[in-house]
């Protein structure tokens, strides 16, 4: 067998306690449980997932405004991603942040923003402290389509190719800056073809085939590891929700943005089930087993609501805590 | 009937917009989501079919390129208004604003001039926390050649909207998303306010109570609840950060003796120190009372609605810190 019983199982657990803590925000975000805007990540598992599978808790993650599974897959604790959209004091950023900035410090998730691109050149620095430090860790940075716009971003690969830093710049094309679809955006739809004239590596990934995605990033990372980064990739995915919150963006709703039929489409390549066909088609994981590691998860992230909502919120005269200027 | 029109904040905006693209066709409006009301509300409705793509710009997410196009189109003749959904977004454009934009006329010995509108949205609450609340009128304003302006009314919205638009030089336009239902009278044709000029709201003989944007919304209610009290409040609506009315505060403050503050912004270095300092400065003598001020606290904006709840000003913390200036 190719891959390791173990290693399938870790990437199959992984993006199914994405979707399911992601999903299961649908409804308190409905009854106003949940305030807090939330950017879902459904439909995006693979990607997440597939790289962060090639780093430890040594390696450095920056995420943006859709970064819950960016958390999840570095290892960030579950139960404080969910407080913390709560807005709980017991959240990962004590509820002071909310669903945009998450963070796990033990784990290396060093954080999240949702200024677009905002952390792309944080996550060069990042990457720069382990080069000054002559220490074995990689940087990555996840963004969107949307980023491509930013300059901060050429700036940043051509910084991180003239210092052959360690870090891995992912882009997640998932197609839609907000509302914009990409040829609203862009003359060339394909996003990798960027990083050549800075002199990186760059390739296009199917960001819904969780083996393509962790192939890719584990080959990126090893890379950065022998000092042959940085390294681009492309992974094409969709979200299955819409741009905030649970509505999906669908033409003709309120929000209309996104066909139909294209919605409909990338729901017949979700890349839980697609990985589901495979494990099973090639006997390597059995329904019974995948269905034992949803009941857990289901139970894992019933828990964590339940946590967040017994856990307190910040008391008001704390406000001014964590602020030193 | 006409000269009794009501028209809603986000409408007045719009309707300014129409008008000056309609009069001048060197206006133009670009910026991120001029075409979906996910961004800019209802202040854009109507401008793409009618004017076109060519002059209404829905661009890619890049503040720092197209702030800069708007300022070189500005330098080159033409007269941009480019919006900024969330004002937060702007820290990207700070270049073209700051070094570029205000700077250009004078160091280029007034040869050229900048009529551009920066048009930046606050979006605070709805735990969005740090980077999608900020309200940075004072940092604008520090900015030499930099006009702010923040309109609370209808009203002032489409007055200062077309203002800005004509002004020949740069001119930032805030407005809060609070304010886009609020709804008043709005004369039809085009008109507009001088940018520098603040408000009476309320005359009063007590205190003078500044105030500018949602803030002076706020401010006029507390007056309203001193008022039951027997303290009689003057609410100055300053509707210009930059310049601003110094004029009108310190005629206020030598009839009242007493100033409180109300502002959206944070408290150090901000809109309020400003205005306590001008009346420190120009009417010292005639206060009675040392001036109070309420703004945020100097911290970023948290998530938890709790914190939220505590870090806003609300009407109620304006009552209470006029009742201590009045001496109650």
């Amino acid at each position: 067998m190719k891959y390791p019983l173990l290693l399938l199982e870790t990437l199959y657990r992984t993006m199914v306690r994405i979707r399911l803590c992601e999903e299961s925000f649908v409804e308190p975000i409905l009854s106003r449980d949940v305030l807090c805007p939330c950017h879902l990540y459904s439909g995006e598992e693979a990607v997440a997932t597939g790289i962060c599978a090639s780093l430890t808790a040594r390696d450095y993650v920056f995420g943006n405004h859709r970064s819950h599974g960016h958390y999840l897959a570095k290892g960030g604790s579950l139960a404080g991603l969910v407080a913390e959209i709560y807005c709980r004091e017991t959240g990962c950023s004590r509820g002071r942040g909310g669903s945009m900035h998450i963070v796990d410090m033990d784990c290396g998730m060093l954080g999240a923003a949702p200024i677009v691109s905002g952390t792309i050149s944080l996550a060069l620095g990042a990457a720069l402290a382990a080069s000054i430090r002559k220490e074995d860790r990689v940087a990555v940075t996840f963004f969107g389509d949307g980023a491509t716009g930013e300059g901060v971003l050429y700036e940043s690969l051509n910084f991180a190719a003239l210092m052959k830093l360690p870090m891995v710049f992912v882009c997640e094309n998932n197609f839609y800056a907000t509302h914009m679809p990409i040829r609203d955006c862009r003359v060339s739809s394909s996003i990798y073809k960027i990083a050549a004239p800075f002199g990186v590596e760059s390739r296009e990934v199917d960001g819904n085939d969780i083996l393509q995605v962790y192939e890719a990033g584990w080959e990126a990372i090893d890379k950065c590891r022998k000092g042959e980064g940085p390294v681009f990739l492309e992974c094409l995915t969709y979200r299955f929700r819409g741009h905030v919150g649970p509505d999906d963006n669908i033409q003709g709703s309120h929000t209309d943005i996104r066909p139909q039929e294209e919605v409909e489409r990338w729901f017949q390549n979700d890349p839980i089930k697609k990985f589901e066909n495979y494990l099973v088609s090639q006997n390597l994981i059995s329904e019974l087993a995948m269905d034992s590691i949803r009941k857990d998860v289901e139970k894992e992230v019933a828990d964590a609501h339940r946590f967040a909502k017994s856990s307190p919120s910040p008391d008001s005269k704390e406000v001014m805590n964590y602020v030193f200027a | 009937m006409s000269s009794h029109r009501k028209l809603q904040y986000s409408l007045a905006i719009n309707e300014a917009l129409h008008q000056m693209m309609a009069a001048d066709p060197s206006v133009f409006l670009i910026g991120q989501g001029t075409k979906s009301p996910w961004y800019v509300g209802n202040t854009a409705q109507g401008l793409l079919e009618r004017f076109g793509a060519s002059r209404v710009i829905d661009t890619p997410v890049s503040e720092n390129a197209m702030t800069g196009a708007a300022v070189g189109a500005a330098i080159a003749g033409m007269r941009p208004v480019v919006v900024h959904p969330r004002m937060d977004f702007m820290f990207y454009a700070f270049d073209p604003i700051v070094n570029e934009a205000a700077n250009w006329y004078y160091m280029n010995g007034g040869k050229a001039s900048v009529p551009v509108v920066f048009w930046g949205i606050i979006n605070r609450g709805g735990e969005q926390a740090a980077q999608h609340s900020q309200a940075l009128h004072a940092t604008f304003a520090h900015i030499p050649g930099l006009k702010v302006v923040m309109p609370s009314t209808p009203y002032d919205a489409k007055g200062l909207m077309i203002a800005a638009i004509k002004d020949p030089n740069p001119v930032v336009f805030i407005d809060d998303r609070l304010l886009y239902r609020v709804e008043d009278v709005v004369p039809e044709e085009i008109y507009e306010l001088e940018i520098g000029k603040g408000v009476i709201r309320r005359e009063g003989k007590d205190v003078t109570l500044a105030a500018v944007s949602f803030m002076a919304h706020e401010s006029v209610k507390a007056a309203d609840e001193l008022a039951a009290q027997g303290i009689d409040v003057e609410v100055i609506d300053l509707r210009s950060v930059k310049p601003i009315d110094a004029a009108l505060i310190v005629k206020s403050v030598m009839k009242t003796g007493r100033l409180v503050v109300a502002d959206g912004g944070w408290k150090s270095f901000g809109l309020s120190a400003e205005v306590a300092a001008i009346a420190s400065e120009q009417a010292f003598a005639f206060l009675k009372a040392p001036v109070k001020r309420l703004a945020l606290p100097d911290c970023p904006a948290p998530a938890s609605s709790v914190l939220e709840d505590a870090y806003y000003i609300k009407v109620n913390d304006i009552v209470k810190t006029v009742q201590k200036v009045f001496g109650r």
